[in-house]
């Protein structure tokens, strides 16, 4: 059991089907602009930012270093204040346990804070078959639900969406899973926004269950955190008789003091807000007030695969900002849905990999889903150099391929590009041979560009490669060094010796 | 200068197809008296192995790399892409082989790479080259010479200071272009879709030319500028840098004359 969605094809595929959608290339253009500059302004005003970041980046390495301890920590102080705590190594451990609590009280349907780790494990799937109904109470994710749609953003899921294709869904979806919408409901965002209320207020008052992630866990005091701005969460984590948290093994914090820095970056990185409006902690049971039964589902699901990952387990440091989603290039054209899984965009293409291992081809396509501009490094908050994992994890790829016995074509090139590149005498006879093509090319496409120079135009062969889009200009007839031999080396000072 | 021995690494993409732009930094450093030396021994960084995966590949390249430019005192090449290469990758090529020798010598090489306008800024200490260049052009900062480099504001700094030069703000300039080597091959779809909307905030410029530090980058704007029928042209900086009312663009340097 995975994060990734059952059948999607490899990133190159998936991404050129989402080009081509205009509508969803317009959506996503405007709203990861907007929470870019939003981020950007925020951020800026933080005089001393790069200290917290190193800080940030610190207190999840200080927390992955010993991270054992942490977590035996944390249990024991879960237990101590009523919590029970269960551990699950994957998917299916956690998913059964959930679905053991939720049918220990004979309920049909449990309430959902906004969690990555819940849609990691496909928990909503697994309770829908065991008959109970999960419902999402953040606005992205309603949508997304009653939409019958995938998430394509960390933070925000239905960024994919424009507001009129909201009123649609709401219009259409509500009434079939509780409230409808009201029939004079236009596409204005405070409408919008009223009518999910309405239609969710009726859940959260009547769940008996609710279901949470968390986004840390202090284990000192036995403290799970959760931030988010509408509110939902608050409600879904009070009003319940029964609370069940499921957290990933790595949002372990050893202390408040160290709580600090991470509570500073997360809001400017993820919604470009100084602070977000609403930070629940809670610390197992509390007589009287709140849900009196609480679980917390400590899962694995491959994260101590990653942590293994010398170059890698730097990912796990990770606090779902999406911040890493919103300046990338790639993202932003091509939406999350091409990268098959919950966890898109750059940091999508290395959990994936580092959680899951290399193998599958869906997979192991997404280290390439990047051009390695690095602006994803840039904004990080806890400093996860991302371009140098996914460099790391494309080694993977090609290192578990080294004892095909039919190579791939790719392979065999890269072998034969190191052996030319391995010896100037080799590279310089083969810049002869492409002067040659090169004047070959030259009376064969007429393509001039800019300047004088020829080039070729489209050039007969498989889609999908350079000149489809792009002229490619003519090799010239002489290369660099063999203009150096000739005559270049002549005009140094000494008389040329070189 | 004169006891530095300075070398041009010209980089493979530069060296099979833009030799223009090597000739321009000859030109560009002869003028401001740096005898530059062209090792004959050198092929490529090993980025492209490197950057697609395949580390046991680089091996020999960052062997022949550091064979071909030992004992120079600086190490100057027109890319930042390749000049990250070899400040910030070759260590990892050379730790993964266990080979110490290897290892130490590339400790020793990667230091005293300097993409072009590093050296011309921090090591030769000039701004203005002496340059003359009367078109409209607009600047694109690489990802590489931006980001894994922090070039800054060098390479605006030397143009700025170009004779007759009208520079055009380019809107979205810090983002990607969608090159990023392979993946221009390997997500051909995706890397067209961001370099078409690099060449329409190009195009949006009203620029006669399109100005980089890295050629691969220039080569897949250009051909999408070119397809486009868009008539603006993409040149290198260091061949804007080499131009001067003397001798522009184009003419012919070296020969000992």
């Amino acid at each position: 059991m995975t994060g990734t969605f059952v059948g999607m094809p490899a990133f190159p595929v998936a991404a050129r089907e989402a080009l081509g959608d205009t509508q969803l290339r317009h959506n996503l253009a405007h709203a990861t602009g907007v929470i870019r500059a939003k981020r950007a302004a925020v951020v800026g005003e933080v005089d001393n930012w790069e200290d917290l970041r190193l800080a940030g980046a610190a207190v999840k390495e200080r927390a992955l270093t010993d991270l054992a301890t942490h977590l035996e920590e944390l249990e024991r102080m879960l237990v101590a204040h009523g919590a029970t705590v269960h551990w699950a190594r994957d998917a299916a451990e956690a998913n059964a346990i959930v679905v053991g609590i939720a049918q220990g009280h004979g309920v049909d349907e449990v309430v959902k804070v906004k969690s990555m780790v819940t849609q990691e494990i496909d928990l909503n799937g697994a309770l829908a078959a065991a008959g109970i109904a999960a419902w999402e109470t953040d606005l992205a994710e309603l949508i997304v639900q009653l939409g019958g749609d995938l998430p394509s953003h960390i933070l925000v899921p239905a960024i994919h969406r424009n507001r009129a294709e909201v009123r649609e869904i709401f219009l259409r979806e509500m009434g079939g899973a509780g409230r409808p919408a009201p029939a004079d409901l236009t596409d204005e965002p405070a409408m919008l926004a009223a009518a999910a209320r309405a239609h969710l207020r009726e859940k959260f008052l009547r769940a008996k269950v609710g279901v949470s992630g968390a986004n840390f866990a202090v284990s000192e005091t036995g403290t799970l955190v959760v931030v988010e701005s509408e509110g939902n969460g608050r409600m879904c984590l009070t009003l319940p008789e029964v609370l069940v948290s499921v957290v990933g093994i790595e949002k372990v914090v050893p202390t408040w003091a160290e709580l600090d820095p991470l509570l500073r970056l997360l809001p400017r990185s993820s919604t470009g807000e100084r602070m977000n409006p609403y930070t629940s902690t809670w610390s197992g049971v509390t007589p009287g007030d709140g849900p009196q039964e609480v679980h917390v589902v400590l899962l694995d699901n491959g994260r101590t695969r990653a942590l293994a990952d010398s170059v890698g387990r730097q990912a796990l440091r990770c606090i779902r900002c999406s911040a890493c989603l919103n300046v990338c290039p790639v993202y932003e054209r091509t939406g999350g849905h091409a990268y098959g899984s919950v966890y898109p965009g750059p940091i999508g293409a290395i959990l994936n990999p580092l959680m899951q291992g290399t193998g599958d081809k869906q997979v192991d396509s997404l280290p390439y889903a990047s051009s390695l501009c690095g602006a994803c490094f840039e904004v990080c908050p806890v400093r996860i150099d991302i371009p140098e994992v996914l460099v790391h994890l494309r080694s993977k790829v090609v290192d578990a391929h080294r004892s095909d016995t039919v190579p791939s074509a790719e392979a065999v090139a890269m072998k034969g590009v190191a052996w030319t590149f391995s010896d100037a005498r080799r590279l310089a006879r083969a810049e002869r041979a492409s002067g040659v093509a090169g004047r070959v090319m030259k009376r064969m496409f007429g393509v001039t560009l800019p300047g004088g120079r020829a080039a070729s135009g489209k050039l007969p062969g498989p889609d999908g490669g350079w000149t489809s889009a792009r002229d490619l200009p003519a090799p010239p007839a002489e290369s660099f060094r063999a203009w150096w031999q000739r005559v270049g080396r002549l005009g140094r000072q000494g008389g040329g010796e070189s | 200068m004169g006891s530095m021995r300075v070398a041009l690494m010209v980089t493979c993409v530069n060296d099979a197809m833009f030799p223009e732009t090597g000739k321009a930094v000859v030109t560009l450093l002869r003028r401001l008296g740096v005898d530059v030396e062209f090792p004959a021994a050198q092929t490529c960084c090993a980025q492209p192995m490197v950057n697609t995966g395949y580390l046991d590949e680089a091996v020999p390249v960052v062997r022949t790399f550091v064979d071909a430019f030992a004992g120079f005192d600086a190490i100057v090449t027109p890319s930042g892409s390749c000049a990250g290469s070899a400040r910030h990758q070759h260590g990892i090529v050379a730790r993964r082989t266990g080979d110490a020798g290897l290892a130490a010598a590339v400790a020793e090489t990667s230091p005293k790479v300097f993409e072009l306008t590093e050296f011309l800024v921090d090591v030769l200490g000039v701004v203005d080259v002496g340059a003359y260049f009367p078109h409209r052009v607009t600047y694109h900062p690489t990802c590489h010479s931006l980001r894994m480099l922090g070039v800054g504001d060098r390479p605006r700094r030397l143009l700025e200071a170009v004779r007759g030069i009208r520079l055009a703000e380019l809107p979205s300039a810090e983002e990607c272009c969608g090159f990023g080597g392979t993946f221009a091959l390997k997500n051909a779809d995706t890397s067209i879709a961001m370099g078409a909307d690099k060449a329409r905030h190009v195009r949006s410029t009203g620029a006669e030319v399109m100005v980089a530090g890295d050629n691969s980058c220039l080569m897949h704007v250009g051909g999408i500028l070119s397809r486009q029928r868009s008539g603006v042209r993409v040149m290198h900086l260091a061949e804007i840098l080499a131009s001067t009312e003397d001798a522009p663009l184009g003419a012919v340097v070296g020969g000992g004359r």
